[in-house]
């Protein structure tokens, strides 16, 4: 945002203040900060890689009950990119429209309150997430399966319902309450940032609230929307406990996202399978962990790519 | 910038205190388990299945005797590998070793490896069906239900074998374990034998693919979880996470009875199974016949092993894992086991066996 330069902070760069050793000390540490970032995703990588390396080419018994590596990724992956998907249908629309509540429509205190909540939202353990909704929230979605089968079945997601709710539809559900408090706070920030005269020039212009929020406070906020969006996807796609408590698995693939039971996602696999995996198994769950590791940098890659470009095009 | 003093410390303690976490953190790597540490204390582990039976005998062991006993609910595949490193003195396993396993251990211990069934627990076969508290099944109905070839609950082969009880037309769904389990194991094990031929898939400790339709949920708990809020579900899980709950049972076929699940019924099976074959004398790998149609029997049923080496280069540990073993195997161990964790005390016969077997147990070379 170099467009907020402060004027404060531009004189304090102009004069050169006798500290110099610190102010390089400083450069120092933060420049470590960020190597240290850096550092500690390529150890990820270089363990993944190295553990997972032989779960890759075992022997076919190590796959059970598949026979390949790529016949027993393709349903996880399946499944992980559909939860995610559904979390981010749900919690996209709805995260924007309670940070613009917050930012543009509640009173001021209501606004702190609410955003005051929707942030402990996200200091709920996700372990409790699970607990609540696979025991108490699916059995309330339930009904909502069998409408969504009835209404809107001959779209092959919505097949044969769920008889207790467990779905991948209950885990996106799940998965969009809990990516919907980062997405909120982020976008709320960069509304709030909107700088007061372009709102005020567009509402003197003759434009009504919803007109001013389209036309100043959209395209300004659009790429802090496009990061909070990210990061919901991020903590979506690697989202282990809620997905394992919630979701009723079989090894079955299938699109249908409100059957029976769906194929864990991969990183709800790992979780479930790593206590009484043999050590071979273990390289096999690594691996898989390798796996999504690569698909959320591509679904991330791709994400910033679309966005990035609808911004250029704007911006033409 | 009243602020930047403060700034100026916060920036590089939290750098500093993040390189901190991130060298003891791979520092943490190294300090598991370490080997048989002498001073009287003993390190084993494996499946989760004994956890509660292993409290148990270590509880009761320790208060008589003395000594530490660690035992590590890691899982029947680790406490294995573990075991093979020579990490653990002892493991428990919900399979018994496979032969190339035996091999490992055997180069190991520098022996042929003990290995001893010390954990029997009858599973049970648990449903939610409002008015019906028991169901008569037998192994072939069993097996076509899980299959997904039967799909209601008034099937005339349900029917045929209840005809006093009052079933509707609700739709079955199965709940069978996600994770990986010797639970899973033990239940494909029964049907694949005493399925008539109804299961097409082996024995397996993860569910059969092959296997459309049912709902896999994540440990017992999850299982009996998932039974409770579902209206018609039926699943299997151990015998003991049944018996507090509403739900209804099912008496399975042995030869021309029904025998609900009991501890004797399946302590009964273990003592009419045949050994594995192919195996040593310190081995007592028992290949379980669910097939058996002696009266009383119930054939489905879980075994865990308690596995060791003959020998032991430390008297201290030698003489502990003998110790421990010997409780853990006797009709005393076995009635504690029973008492806390509803488990089948073993038969008396293998029971002398496994005791003679660890009596072999010396401190050597």
């Amino acid at each position: 945002m170099t467009a907020t330069e402060s004027p404060e902070r531009t004189a304090t760069t102009g004069s050169p203040r006798p500290s110099r050793r610190g102010d390089r000390a400083f450069e120092g540490v933060v420049r470590t900060s960020a190597l240290t970032i850096l550092v500690a995703l390529l150890a990820v990588f270089v363990f993944l890689a190295i553990e997972g390396w032989v779960g890759l080419t075992s022997d076919a018994a190590t796959y059970a009950p598949f026979t390949s590596f790529a016949s027993y990724i393709g349903p996880l992956i399946v499944s992980t990119l559909l939860a995610s998907a559904i979390a981010l249908v749900v919690a996209v629309p709805f995260s924007i429209a309670v940070a613009l509540f917050i930012s543009h429509y509640a009173p001021r205190r209501l606004a702190s309150a609410l955003g005051y909540v929707i942030d402990l939202l996200a200091a709920v353990p996700s372990v409790v997430f699970g607990l609540w909704g696979g025991r108490y929230l699916a059995g309330y979605l339930q009904p909502a399966h069998v409408w969504l089968h009835d209404h809107v079945g001959f779209i092959p997601i919505f097949g044969d319902p769920s008889p207790n709710g467990r779905s991948l539809f209950t885990a996106g559900i799940v998965l969009s309450i809990m990516i919907m408090p980062i997405m909120t706070a982020i976008s709320r920030e960069v509304f709030l940032q909107t700088p007061r005269l372009h709102e005020e020039a567009a509402l003197a212009l003759g434009a009504t609230r919803w007109e001013m929020i389209r036309y100043a406070v959209f395209p300004y906020a659009r790429s802090g929307m496009v990061s909070g969006v990210m990061l919901g996807l991020g903590r979506a796609l690697g989202e282990t406990m809620a997905v394992a408590m919630v979701l009723a698995t079989t090894p079955t693939t299938t699109l249908n996202v409100i059957g029976t039971a769906s194929p864990p996602t991969i990183a709800a696999n790992i979780a479930l399978n790593y206590k009484e995996a043999t050590p071979e198994r273990q390289s096999l769950l690594i691996a898989t962990g390798l796996v999504l590791f690569v698909v959320t940098f591509v679904v991330n890659f791709a994400a910033r790519w679309v966005a990035g470009r609808s911004e250029r095009r704007l911006n033409r | 910038m009243n602020s930047s003093s403060l700034r100026r410390v916060a920036f590089p303690a939290v750098a500093v205190l993040t390189a901190g976490l991130m060298l003891s953190a791979c520092g943490d790597k190294n300090s598991g388990g370490s080997g048989d540490s002498g001073g009287g204390t003993l390190n084993g582990g494996g499946s989760t299945a004994q956890a509660v039976a292993e409290q148990t005998w270590r509880a009761d062991y320790q208060k008589a005797n003395g000594g530490t006993i660690n035992y590590e609910e890691v899982g029947s595949g680790t406490g294995v590998e573990n075991f093979i490193s020579k990490a653990y003195s002892f493991a428990g396993s919900d399979a018994f070793l496979t032969p190339d396993q035996v091999n490992q251990a055997k180069a190991a211990c520098g022996g042929d490896p003990i290995e001893v069934p010390a954990y029997v627990s009858p599973l049970a076969v648990a449903f939610n069906l409002s008015g019906v508290k028991s169901l008569n099944l037998d192994g072939e109905t069993i097996a076509k239900i899980f299959n997904g070839s039967i799909t209601k609950w008034n099937d005339p082969a349900i029917v045929a074998q209840n005809p006093s009880a009052k079933l509707p037309s609700t739709a079955i769904s199965t709940v069978h374990r996600s994770d990986d389990s010797g639970t899973t194991f033990n239940f494909t094990d029964y049907l694949s034998q005493a399925g008539n031929g109804a299961w097409s898939d082996a024995a397996s400790v993860t569910w059969p693919a092959s296997i459309k339709g049912g709902q896999g949920l994540d440990g017992t708990s999850g299982v009996v979880g998932g039974l409770n809020d579902t209206d018609g579900a039926i699943g299997y899980a151990d015998d003991s996470a049944i018996q507090s709950t509403s739900l209804g049972v099912v008496s399975v076929k042995v030869g021309s009875d029904y025998n609900p699940p009991t501890p004797d019924g399946a302590a009964k099976v273990l003592a009419l199974s045949p050994l594995e074959t192919g195996r040593t004398a310190n081995d007592m790998a028992i290949k379980v016949d669910r097939t058996s149609t002696e009266k009383g029997t119930y054939p489905l049923l879980l075994v865990s092993y308690v596995m060791a080496c003959p020998t032991y280069s430390d008297s201290s540990v030698a003489d502990l894992v003998k110790g421990y073993l010997t409780y853990v195997v006797s009709s005393q161990g076995q009635q504690a086991a029973a008492a806390a964790a509803h488990s089948a005390p073993l038969d008396p016969k293998l029971s002398d066996k496994a005791t003679a077997i660890i009596s072999k147990i010396s401190s050597g070379s």
